[in-house]
Parts: structure tokens; C-alpha cells; sequence
């Protein structure tokens, strides 16, 4: 498969006046054509910074890149000049953000946000751009887009406004579609209609999507591959699959074993003791190891390389070295790999 | 919205009734009267002269003979500043010169102090800032007749580039006074669009429209300056009709017959229906500007459109 985006040992701090937060250290990825990538982790655990690094939306006056590239079409995204980043955004790459209540601009009239990167991207006149921007509102759902085109971001509902700013995103036909958390602001039954629209959009248009969510559930419905990140790490990638049925980084289980799901009984929720690393001062060793039962000596010491678990998956965790000894994964995660082919608690098609 | 303004005139009729009322009885209760001061004149002679403006009347029917006049757009005649002359005719002979300097200096101020604020705010922590910051604290701490007297010194006296004092050059003789007066617009203007813009640029719909590939002054000006001008619009209504009535000060420097110079006179020669006048004329511009602003809310935020219309 084409390689549309490469990030390649990226690494980016904020300068702030406490000292340097190591927000991202040391990222890898592709990005497929067409294919769906969720970026899953806790708050802070540097998925947003990296999307947004990605379109070099982070404050130039405290993110500062500290090593890395970020390759598309030929060119090292972090080192383009302003002028040449405003032509790649919202025309080859664009963004969906978290919350539609403030992403849109209360004063400006929608017909007039949308078709603004039409403009600015493509040589069309407006009365084609606001055909263009009539046929996005329909192909996002919207009801009469005719006359909803005058009408300002408040007389819209959260989910129809958040139906609007894919509109948007979509009107230059990008590349790669970043959405930040599009759903965590919604009710569910409107992120439900949400998340269907995207899986739609995207048959229909062929984009690659970088999905950043939270949400474990949202990523089954909608990615193809997954990558779990920690303390501005990646610390496992896989197909959605891999991740959810055959998990092998601690985190990955602890993250799992936090999920609700309708076949647990047990009463009480798992939740991943202590809290996430401070970027300020990261720890030395694996940044997940004062959090996890599973740590080892040398998690402390030294932070674990990816181990090849198949062609796609990977994760960096010493438990995968040839030397470490044999340890039993939290019980519903177990439950889980027995449906896994491959996985060695592989019970077959039993029902 | 016609059902709005309509409701809101009926409520700036009360006011103004309110108004009147409040101040004329007031003149009433100050010590002293129009004609107190011509001491040589005989009781009979003073008899004769407070019969001939209606003085010698008693109060409440003086009140509702001005009532009634007000109503009808008549504002009563002076009584020793201009012996007889119509009020309505001494206020519209001195509004011009007032109105001019005071439309162009609210003009000049706000539209550079706006730009002042705006770029302070994309070029935040530059020199620019600093500069933009420093000239606002200026502009709002010195009052303006201090800076009357500095550009009286440089640009006329010393320089010669405008006329010292007097209303006989036209704009030329209005350039200075205007400038004394667009000082505390610009600065106020400033200091709002710069707090406002900085909060604004912090918003994610302008993460959105950089999002889109909008350059920073398409960012600046299409998106961020309509957002951040509802706190300034909010003071400068006010703030007009401030400039206006309190050019006084400025008026008796340039020496230009403007209404806040004939109002100061008024009152020290005590003429009542001038007064009167005047302080009716201030409270309706006063009125009709903040109805002004209400509606410019509205115009420029679309999520406070006035109730009483649809859309």
C-alpha cells in the first residue's frame, strides 16, 4: 500500500516557563492511502500535539520541533515556511476538531466558512463555490441546505454543527483527514450518527483519516489500524484487531481492562492505578513502568525498543525479549486473545 | 425589530420626560435667578421683566407651560444671555463647530487606536506591544487639555503647520482640537481590541481558520476583528457623546464657539432655558446613541439579535 504520510522519530517540546515539557519523544508511524489510523491514550499522553503538529497548528512562539520529520508528498512538513504550510492546509490536509460548539465562528455565516478554503485553494468563482459548498452540506446530512447556507453557527445543534465543520474539512478533497476527538463533545447517540458519517464520507471519498480519540469503543467501530500511545511515545501499533484481541504491551492491557462491556460481571471497573508521567522530567526507563505490576528492572533503566510481533504490529515492551519471563496478561484480556488466531491463549472457533 | 425600536423609543420618552422634569425643578430649588444679578433694577422694573418671561407664575404652572413647549420641539427663549433669543436657535448655531471636532477626533482615535490594538495583539510581546501599550496608558492618564497645550505649542507656535486658536480656518483650524480630543479613543480603543483580539486569537474557531490555510492578517481581519469589537462598541458609544459634551474644556483652549463653551457660560450667567436646553439636547443624543449601540450589537453578533421581530 502507498505511503501517504511518514512521521519518522519526531520529536517536539514546549518551551514554557517551568522548563521543557517533552510533550512528544520520539514518534514513528505511517499513514496508508484510504486507510483509517486511531491514535488511542490517556490525557496528555501527546496524540493531540502530535495531530497538531501534523498541520503545525501549535503555538510558534513555545513548540519548537526538537528532531524528526514529518514526510508528505515529497516534503518535510517541519521545516516549510508559513507561507507554504497555509497552502497544504485545508487543501491537502485538513482538521475536525473537538468541540463544534466553538470550532465554528460565531459571527460569520456558514455558507461563508465553508466555502472560504474553496476559495482560497481552488480558482472557482463564488456562485461555484456555493454550489460546492451546498453539495458538501448534503453529502454531510444537512437538511435544506439551501437555506441554511445565511445562517450563523448558533442556530445549529451540536451534532449538525459538528456535520458543518466536517463539511469544511472536507471541501478541498485532502489527503489526510485529522480528526481530534470528533465525538468526545457529543451526546452519544449523535456521536453514533457522527462516526457512521465519517465511515461513509470516507468510502465515498477515498481520504486517509487520523483519528485521535480516547474512547476504545469508538476506535473498534471505526479504525483500521491502532496505535496506543504513552508519555509522548507510541508503545504499540497494530490492525484493530492485533490491538484489541492480541494486546501485549501492559498498557495496552491496562487500557483494555478499563473498558466497560456488556459480558463483564464484576461490579467494579478496572482503572490503571497512579497517574500519567510528568513530561517536565520524564522518567529514565519505560514511562509506563512505575504504573505497572508487569515492570522489571530494566524497565526502570531503559526504555524498551519494538519488538515485531507480525508484519503489523509491534510493541515496545522488555515482556517480548526472548529473556523475559513468561507473565500472565489481566484476566479479561486473556478472555479476549482466546478469540485471537495466533494468540497463544487461542482456543479456536469454539462457538 | 420595527417592534423593538418602537418599544424602545416609548421607554426614551419616558426617560426624557423623567429627565426634564428632574432638572427643571432643580433650577427651581438653586439659589438665585436669571435676573438677580441686574441689581440696579427697581422691584417694579424686576416685576415687569419676570412677568415678560413668565416667571411670576407659580411653579407647576411655569412646569407644564415648558412640558408643553418641550413637546412641541420648543425649547423656551433666553433670558439674560441673549435676551430673547430662541433656545433652539442658540444650540443649532453652536453644534457645527462641537460636531466637527469631536466626529473627527472619534473617527481618527478609534480607527487608529483600533489598529494600534490589533496589531499589539498578532504581534504580541513585540515592540509594537509595548509601544501600543505605552501609548494608551498615556492617552487614557493625560487629560486632554494637557495635550491641547503641547500641540498648541508644537504645531502652531512653534512649527506655524495650524492655526493657534479661533474658528476661522475651516479643518485647519479643527485639526488641532481633533487631535486633543481622538487621545482618549484611540487609547481606550487600543487598550479594548488588544485584550479582546488576544482572548479572540486563543479561540478554536481561529484554530479552525488556520486550519483552513487562512493567513495570519485574513485570520486578523475576516475572522477575529468582528468577535472582538462588541466590549469596545459598548464604551464608545458613551464615550461620543462624553467627547461632545466634555469638550469643554478643549472648546475654551482652541477658543471655538462650540456648545460645551456656551454651556459653561450658561450656567455661570445662571440662563435657565439654556441650560434647560442644553442639558435636554445632551440627554437626547446620549439616548438615541445607546439605542445606537444596541442595535450595532445585534448587526455585529448574530446571537444577540433584539427580540421583538423575527430573525
Amino acid at each position: 500500500m502507498e505511503k501517504i504520510l511518514q512521521i519518522k522519530d519526531l520529536e517536539l517540546s514546549f518551551n514554557t516557563f517551568g522548563g521543557e515539557v517533552k510533550a512528544i519523544r520520539g514518534v514513528n508511524f505511517d499513514l496508508y492511502k484510504g486507510e483509517t489510523l486511531a491514535i488511542v491514550g490517556e490525557s496528555g499522553s501527546g496524540k493531540s500535539v502530535t495531530s497538531k503538529s501534523i498541520m503545525r497548528l501549535l503555538p510558534e512562539s513555545s513548540a519548537e520541533f526538537k528532531n524528526g520529520e514529518i514526510l508528505f508528498g515529497g516534503k518535510d512538513l517541519t521545516k516549510l515556511s508559513d507561507k507554504e504550510m497555509q497552502k497544504i492546509r485545508g487543501k491537502e490536509i485538513s482538521m475536525i476538531f473537538q468541540d463544534p460548539m466553538t470550532s465554528l465562528n460565531p459571527t460569520m455565516p456558514i455558507g461563508k466558512q465553508i466555502t472560504e478554503p474553496l476559495l482560497k485553494h481552488q480558482k472557482i468563482s463564488k456562485p461555484e463555490a456555493r454550489k460546492v459548498a451546498i453539495d458538501l452540506l448534503r453529502l454531510v446530512g444537512m437538511p435544506k441546505p439551501e437555506l441554511r447556507m445565511k445562517q450563523y453557527p448558533h442556530q445549529f445543534s451540536g451534532g449538525q454543527r459538528q456535520r458543518i465543520v466536517i463539511a469544511i474539512s472536507l471541501a478541498c478533497n485532502p489527503q489526510i483527514l485529522i480528526a481530534d476527538e470528533p465525538t468526545t463533545a457529543l451526546d452519544v447517540t449523535i456521536q453514533a450518527q457522527i462516526l457512521e458519517l465519517m465511515k461513509d464520507l470516507q468510502k465515498k471519498i477515498d481520504t486517509s483519516i487520523i483519528f485521535i480519540t480516547h474512547d476504545l469503543g469508538v476506535v473498534a467501530n471505526v479504525a483500521d489500524r491502532v496505535a496506543v500511545m504513552y508519555g509522548g511515545k507510541i508503545v504499540e501499533i497494530g490492525t484493530v484487531d492485533e490491538i484489541f484481541y492480541n494486546p501485549q504491551h501492559p498498557y495496552t492491557w491496562g487500557l483494555l481492562s478499563s473498558m466497560p462491556s456488556l459480558d463483564t460481571d464484576e461490579s467494579k471497573l478496572y482503572t490503571i492505578p497512579g497517574t500519567p508521567p510528568d513530561l517536565l522530567d520524564p522518567p529514565k526507563g519505560d514511562a509506563f513502568a512505575l504504573r505497572s505490576e508487569y515492570a522489571m528492572k530494566i524497565d526502570m533503566e531503559m526504555d524498551a525498543p519494538f519488538f515485531k510481533i507480525s508484519d503489523t504490529h509491534k510493541a515496545a515492551t522488555w515482556l517480548l525479549h526472548p529473556d523475559a519471563p513468561q507473565v500472565e496478561p489481566p484476566l479479561s484480556v486473556i478472555e479476549r486473545m482466546k478469540k485471537f488466531p495466533g494468540s497463544r491463549y487461542y482456543e479456536g472457533s469454539a462457538n | 425589530m420595527a417592534r423593538y425600536i418602537g418599544k424602545r423609543m416609548f421607554y426614551m420618552l419616558i426617560t426624557l420626560i423623567l429627565i426634564a422634569t428632574f432638572t427643571f425643578f432643580l433650577m427651581k430649588i438653586l439659589p438665585g435667578s436669571p435676573i438677580a444679578s441686574a441689581d440696579r433694577l427697581s422691584p417694579e422694573q424686576r416685576a415687569i421683566v419676570e412677568a415678560s418671561y413668565g416667571l411670576d407664575r407659580p411653579l407647576p404652572v411655569q412646569y407644564f407651560d415648558y412640558m408643553f413647549g418641550l413637546v412641541q420641539g420648543d425649547l423656551g427663549v433666553s433670558i439674560n444671555q441673549f435676551k430673547g433669543a430662541p433656545v433652539t436657535d442658540i444650540i443649532l448655531n453652536r453644534i457645527g463647530p462641537s460636531a466637527q471636532i469631536g466626529f473627527q477626533g472619534m473617527l481618527f482615535g478609534t480607527i487608529i487606536g483600533i489598529l494600534f490594538g490589533m496589531i499589539a495583539a498578532v504581534k504580541q510581546n513585540s515592540w509594537i506591544d509595548y509601544t501600543s501599550t505605552t501609548v494608551a496608558i498615556i492617552g487614557i492618564s493625560i487629560p486632554s487639555f494637557v495635550f491641547a497645550s503641547l500641540l498648541q505649542y508644537w504645531l502652531a507656535v512653534e512649527w506655524q503647520l495650524f492655526p493657534v486658536a479661533f474658528w476661522k480656518d475651516g479643518f485647519m483650524s479643527s485639526v488641532l482640537p481633533s487631535l486633543a480630543l481622538a487621545m482618549f479613543p484611540l487609547a481606550t480603543a487600543a487598550r479594548f481590541i488588544r485584550s479582546e483580539m488576544i482572548e479572540v486569537l486563543g479561540s478554536d474557531y481561529i484554530t479552525l481558520a488556520k486550519a483552513k490555510g487562512a493567513s495570519g492578517s485574513e485570520i486578523a481581519f475576516k475572522h477575529a476583528f468582528r468577535n472582538a469589537l462588541i466590549p469596545l462598541i459598548t464604551v464608545l458609544g458613551p464615550m461620543a457623546v462624553s467627547i461632545l459634551t466634555g469638550s469643554l474644556v478643549v472648546e475654551q483652549i482652541f477658543a471655538i464657539p462650540g456648545i460645551g463653551e456656551q454651556f459653561v457660560t450658561s450656567i455661570i450667567v445662571q440662563d435657565f432655558s439654556i441650560i434647560m436646553g442644553t442639558t435636554m439636547f445632551f440627554s437626547i443624543f446620549l439616548i438615541l446613541v445607546i439605542l445606537l449601540v444596541d442595535i450595532l450589537y445585534g448587526v455585529i453578533d448574530p446571537r444577540i439579535r433584539l427580540s421583538g421581530g423575527k430573525n
